[in-house]
């Protein structure tokens, strides 16, 4: 039996075991980097281990010191999660040579599995249908479109895709770069490009013993850049008698490399109702929860037991309902997915029903790696959560999941709430139109669009200046009784002013006896106005707008879908002043490459620094011709969103 | 105890002295706005276009947000030859959590040059300050003197800047942010100032500018090294700070308050409790025609916290209301005319209410509708000059902080004894329904009239009943004029004309300001005079 058990990972999965271990009574060992040190996994578990530094290399990567504070803490079980060092074998195998439980496949399983250009081979061998795998060198027209995986990892780092023979060689490249560098093997290979295809993928849960459980598909279609982002089961597409012959390849993909423990098996469904073997990811998935509340079981708890020798029942459960999974991300769709870092100021989900575990009936599960005050860095991956719910039907737990996510309250980053609240209610998603080029299909510019428009901003605008009113007249230190902005002598309005979504917006107001005068808002009164909550009538209905203000950030959340702005400070302090020419970073990242030097002439467009951030390599380009006057950063080092990074200075005279 | 009100406000009465009422509130408005207007649509626009604040505006920005203003003597030189305003805007505002006395001229108006009545509207300012330790902030922008008005201005104007030094040698502090013309005499408003910011490129800070100097000694010099920002700041050491523009003059206003490490040295305000009626019924109790009384206990169930009043005497004096409550979470007494005229009685009541009030160190809150103290044999007999003289000996020598309000009628010697504008209240306001006369224009013109008929029957001359009638409504129309409160107003006698509404507001602004400054009752009056 296992006594204490080490989550050698972070967010909400290491919150998720830890869930399944208290439910046991199994004592729980976390590990946290540096930038985790306040993170939420590390109050969850009994005891937590330092690992230095902060870069997933020093930290939850390194198999060795995973291993000292599993020593150290008195650990016998090890936990992978998913990511990490969940599909290292070396890692597996040093877990069990410490006299260890390994709660994951056997090793050699892993291993056959990580290699993805072995893995088609073998599955092929076992009967599994596979795509053929093409030879760069000798790819043709006819094979394209086509797409470059790397042959390690997953999570769509080092895929391309390729639609042009010319194209074909420096995708190849970049592919290997981005492999190499995230995972350490540059081999990738080139499959056909299955257009319209739907990624199905089964679960599959095995003991010791023979046992081998198909837990049914789930529909993973909804991806960007390769990154799943709504995930299902069951998937619209699949009937009975297609899931049994998903099933059945899944386990004898399992069977076919002995595999023990929670896996799962994916498959590309091409529109022709053909499926083929893409992968088997050797450990629990993300979007694990999905088949959890579908199918009764807790996966975790049965990794737990199957470890410990336990056996499976003869048959899996049979699934109940429809369940869908959304991935909160802290990014920003309409800015090519731009990540966002900084402190998440408010994390709130009104009406859920179960954290890490499956409601007691329908309802909204969370699985939360953040709470609010939050520090989001730039190191590991900006997932802040899932939320599922649980439904009868897929339209029932498509509305429930829609609502739960627009009640959310999520402050101080930029995240992919709205795009998930509009695909959840897009009609082609409800009507199980999706398949892998879905976002492409029906378009950012409508999936990406706040859900609050310009008049809800405004509203909000307007919310958000009576409750700093309201704010202001509670703080007073004198004269804090008496009216808002009385004068005996009225001159002009009140101003407040906001960098709102759409620019800025100058809300000018009057309180005064016969109430608000605000000459923007017309026909809208004030019914009561506090620093956190202000209801406005308008046309008869009352609207009640919750207002969250810190740090000169003000967010409004109301029924038209929640606006951030930043105040705009009444007074620009001289010192702030940014000089002109300045080159800032757009995004928190690390210098890759710098190009230029001080002192250098630089044209118009020249690349001068390249950042990388989140997976992406972003190039800060001269905004004119000039001459470097300012230089303040070095290969390697961290920067900050907003940071300078370079002042140009125009050729003048 | 809570007051219960009796007011109908469903009735003609009300409606119609409500009526009476807002059609004044409207003319109170125009005129504000006249005031508002500065020096026409022209030079607003010309000092637009120069990328200017407007004197409003400068104060605006310096207020802390959403913070009331009370703007003082906004009427100032109303009926006189001089735009409405003075040229200057004065009020009291809250600054980094600080009440300060705010005093902005308004360069639309002739240049922001002072007249006669800018003079009284800023001294006026000055004594607000002193008496309240209110720190004071000048936004100075100001041709000068008006020199054709030089001698009402000159010799008077001296006190400018002797009331900066002695609010600074008070432990008051005052600040000058200078955004444009500050020259000759006018350079001594930030000379005399405690702390001093300058707008680069725009403060013009000089005792002579280059054609005085060139005149005086022949040195050619420009008005920059004259007085430029640049130079005080960096030269001469008259700027503290050089603001870059007009609202970072500004932002640098409100750090040097941030920075006074201000007291308030009275007492802190209990809880508030708003009234249980409505303010808005303010508009609807004086009747038009003042001869009728109305209950004071209206208004103070409408300005008093909780509408609570315990009532002091209730069964003695009884044309005089005097009582205790609370207003804004400052205790005060109330003296309050019910009746109209003063009686022995009451003057005794008041005289031994306000000797109460000091011993308790509890502000006074005068509500006037006095026709003045009672006349007539049998009063002078039993003593009415003695018993006026002790209210007034009273009222004279109290020493906590007064705030009269003329509600309506505020005639003779009542006017002294409610603390009218010659017995120093901290503050006076009149609402648009009050009238301060020596009497009612009718009577001062009846008396006119007696005394008219006397004379030429005592010459034996036949009295000319025409010119008795036509000399008697001119002495009424002109005495009603000038009783009115605009006109008073115009002339610096009451520190401006409010909504009645806004009563329990003003009070509260007001008790806050007072409270900056110790709050401590008479140790001794005059003699009485038994």
């Amino acid at each position: 039996m296992i006594k204490r058990l080490l989550v050698a990972n972070r967010g909400e999965i290491a919150r998720r075991v830890m869930r399944a271990c208290r439910d046991l009574g199994v004592g729980t060992v976390a590990v946290f980097s540096d930038a985790d040190a306040d993170a939420p996994h590390v109050r969850d578990a009994d005891v937590a281990g330092r690992l230095p530094g902060a870069a997933p290399g020093d930290t939850y990567l390194s198999a060795e010191r995973v291993l000292e504070v599993a020593r150290a803490a008195g650990a016998d079980a090890v936990h992978p999660g998913y990511g990490f060092l969940s599909e290292n074998a070396e890692f597996a195998r040093a877990v069990v040579a410490a006299g260890l439980t390994w709660v994951g496949p056997p090793p050699a399983a892993i291993d056959a599995m990580g290699s993805k250009i072995e893995a088609k081979k073998l599955m092929a061998a076992a009967g599994v249908p596979v795509l053929p795998e093409l030879d760069p060198g000798r790819v043709t027209e006819d094979d394209l479109p086509l797409l470059v995986k790397a042959s390690a990892g997953g999570g769509g780092r080092g895929m391309r895709v390729v639609r042009a023979r010319a194209e074909l060689d420096d995708a190849v490249a970049a592919a290997r770069r981005e492999a190499k560098s995230a995972f350490g093997d540059p081999a990738v290979f080139c499959e056909p490009l299955l257009e319209h295809a739907r990624h199905i993928e089964v679960q599959i849960l095995a003991d010791a013993h023979g046992t081998v459980w198909a837990l049914g598909e789930r529909e993973c279609s909804i991806q960007r850049r390769h990154q799943k982002i709504v995930e299902e089961a069951p998937s619209p597409a699949v009937g009975p008698g297609l899931r049994d012959e998903l099933c059945r390849a899944a386990v004898d993909a399992a069977r076919a490399i002995g595999y023990v423990g929670a896996g799962t098996v994916e498959f590309m469904l091409a529109p022709d109702g053909r499926f083929h073997f893409l992968e088997v990811n050797t450990r629990l998935q993300v979007e694990h929860p999905v088949t959890e509340c579908v199918y009764g079981v807790d996966l975790v708890r049965w990794q737990l037991a199957v470890a410990e020798g336990a056996r499976l029942p003869e048959a899996p459960p049979e699934p109940r309902g429809h369940a869908i999974e959304v991935r909160l991300y802290a990014e920003d769709p309409a800015l090519d997915w731009r990540p966002a870092s900084g402190v998440l100021r408010t994390f709130e989900v009104p009406g859920v029903d179960a954290e890490f575990a499956v409601p007691a009936s329908h309802g909204l599960r969370l699985d939360a790696g953040v709470e609010s005050g939050s520090v989001v860095g730039v190191h590991y991956d900006p997932m802040l959560a899932k939320l599922i719910a649980w439904g009868p039907t897929r339209d029932a737990a498509a509305r429930r999941l829609a609502a739960g996510l627009r009640g959310a309250r999520i402050h101080g980053l930029a995240t992919n709430r709205d795009l998930l609240v509009r695909i959840l209610e897009e009609r082609s998603f409800l009507e199980g139109d999706t398949d892998t080029g879905y976002l492409e299909r029906v378009g950012l510019d409508v999936l990406a669009a706040p859900i609050a428009d310009e008049e809800a901003v405004g509203m909000s605008a307007l919310a958000a200046a009576l409750a700093g009113a309201a704010g202001e007249r509670a703080a007073a230190r004198v004269q804090g009784g008496l009216p808002s902005g009385w004068r005996n002598v009225r001159s002009q309005p009140q101003r407040r002013s906001f960098e709102g979504p759409g620019g800025t917006i100058d809300v000018d107001y009057r309180l005064g006896r016969d109430g608000l005068v605000c000459e923007a808002c017309p026909g809208t009164s004030v019914v009561s106005a506090a620093p956190r909550e202000v209801v406005l009538e308008r046309g008869g209905l009352r609207e009640t707008f919750a207002v969250t203000a810190v740090d000169g950030e003000v967010f409004v959340d109301s029924r038209f879908g929640p606006v951030a702005f930043r105040e705009v400070p009444r007074f620009a302090d001289p010192s702030d002043q940014i000089a002109p020419g300045s080159l800032l970073a757009p995004m928190p990242g690390t210098v890759v490459r710098v190009e230029t030097e001080r002192g250098a002439r630089v044209a118009e467009g020249q690349a001068l620094v390249v950042l990388e951030a989140m997976k992406m390599e972003h190039r800060i380009a001269a905004p004119a011709a000039g001459t470097v006057a300012e230089l303040n950063v070095g290969a390697g080092q961290q920067v900050e969103a907003g940071a300078v990074l370079a002042v140009i200075e125009g050729n003048s005279g | 105890m809570r007051l219960k009100s009796s007011l109908d406000t469903r009735g003609p009465e009300y409606r119609e002295r409500r009526a009476a009422m807002l059609e004044k509130l409207a003319a109170l408005d125009a005129e504000h706005a006249k005031a508002l207007t500065g020096g026409g649509e022209k030079y607003v626009e010309r000092h637009r276009r120069r990328g200017k604040l407007l004197a409003r505006e400068r104060i605006e920005l310096l207020l802390d947000r959403d913070s009331p203003f009370l703007e003082l003597s906004p009427l100032a030189a109303w009926g006189s030859d001089f735009p409405v305003g003075a040229s200057v805007v004065t009020g009291i505002g809250v600054v980094e959590g600080v009440e300060c006395m705010i005093v902005a001229n308004d360069p639309t108006v002739r240049g922001g040059a002072s007249n006669p009545w800018t003079v009284k509207k800023s001294f006026r300012a000055s004594d607000i300050a002193l008496e309240n330790r209110l720190p004071v902030i000048n936004l100075v922008e100001s041709g000068g003197a008006d020199l054709p008005s030089q001698k009402e201005i000159f010799i008077p104007g001296g006190r400018m800047f002797r009331d900066l030094t002695r609010l600074s040698a008070a432990g008051i502090p005052t600040i000058a942010l200078v955004f444009g013309n500050s020259t000759a005499g006018g350079a001594y408003i930030p000379g005399m100032c405690d702390h001093v910011v300058m707008v680069k490129e725009r403060a013009k800070v000089f005792l002579g500018g280059p054609p005085l100097v060139k005149m005086a000694t022949g040195e050619e010099a420009d008005d920059e090294e004259l007085g430029g920002a640049e130079m005080h700041a960096r030269t001469s050491g008259l700027a503290d700070y050089m603001a870059v523009d007009e609202p970072d003059a500004l932002r640098l206003g409100r750090q040097i308050v941030k920075g006074l490490n201000h007291r308030r040295l009275g007492p802190e305000p209990g809880a508030v409790e708003e009234p249980l009626y409505d303010a808005d019924e303010l508009a609807g109790i004086v009747p038009e025609d003042l001869k009728t009384p109305f209950d004071p206990r209206e208004v103070v169930a409408r300005i008093a916290d909780g509408s609570r009043f315990d009532e002091f005497k209730p069964l003695y004096g009884t044309s005089l209301v005097t009582g205790w409550a609370r207003v804004h979470g400052y205790p005060v007494g109330v003296l309050a005319n019910a009746q109209g005229v003063l009686f022995g009685a009451e003057a005794q009541k008041a005289a031994q209410f306000i000797q109460l009030a000091n011993r308790a160190d509890t502000p006074l809150i005068f509500l006037h509708n006095t026709t003045g103290y009672m006349v007539g044999k049998e009063y002078e007999q039993a003593g009415i000059i003695k018993h006026g003289a002790l209210m007034i000996n009273a009222v004279s020598n109290s020493k906590v902080p007064h705030i009269s309000i003329v509600m309506g009628a505020s005639y003779g010697a009542g006017n002294y004894g409610m603390c009218g504008r010659a017995y120093d209240p901290r503050f006076l306001f009149a609402w648009p329904s009050a009238k301060s006369a020596v009497m009612g224009p009718q009577q001062l013109a009846g008396v006119l009239s007696i005394v008219a008929r006397q004379a030429a029957e005592a010459r034996g001359q036949v009295y000319d009943e025409d010119q008795d009638r036509a000399m008697r409504e001119m002495v009424e129309a002109q005495i009603e004029a000038e009783s009115l409160p605009f006109f008073l107003s115009g002339r610096l006698y009451d520190d401006g004309v409010i909504d009645p509404r806004d009563t329990r507001t003003v009070l509260g602004l007001c008790l806050s300001a007072v409270h900056n400054a110790p709050v401590r009752g008479a140790d001794g009056f005059g003699v009485f005079r038994m």
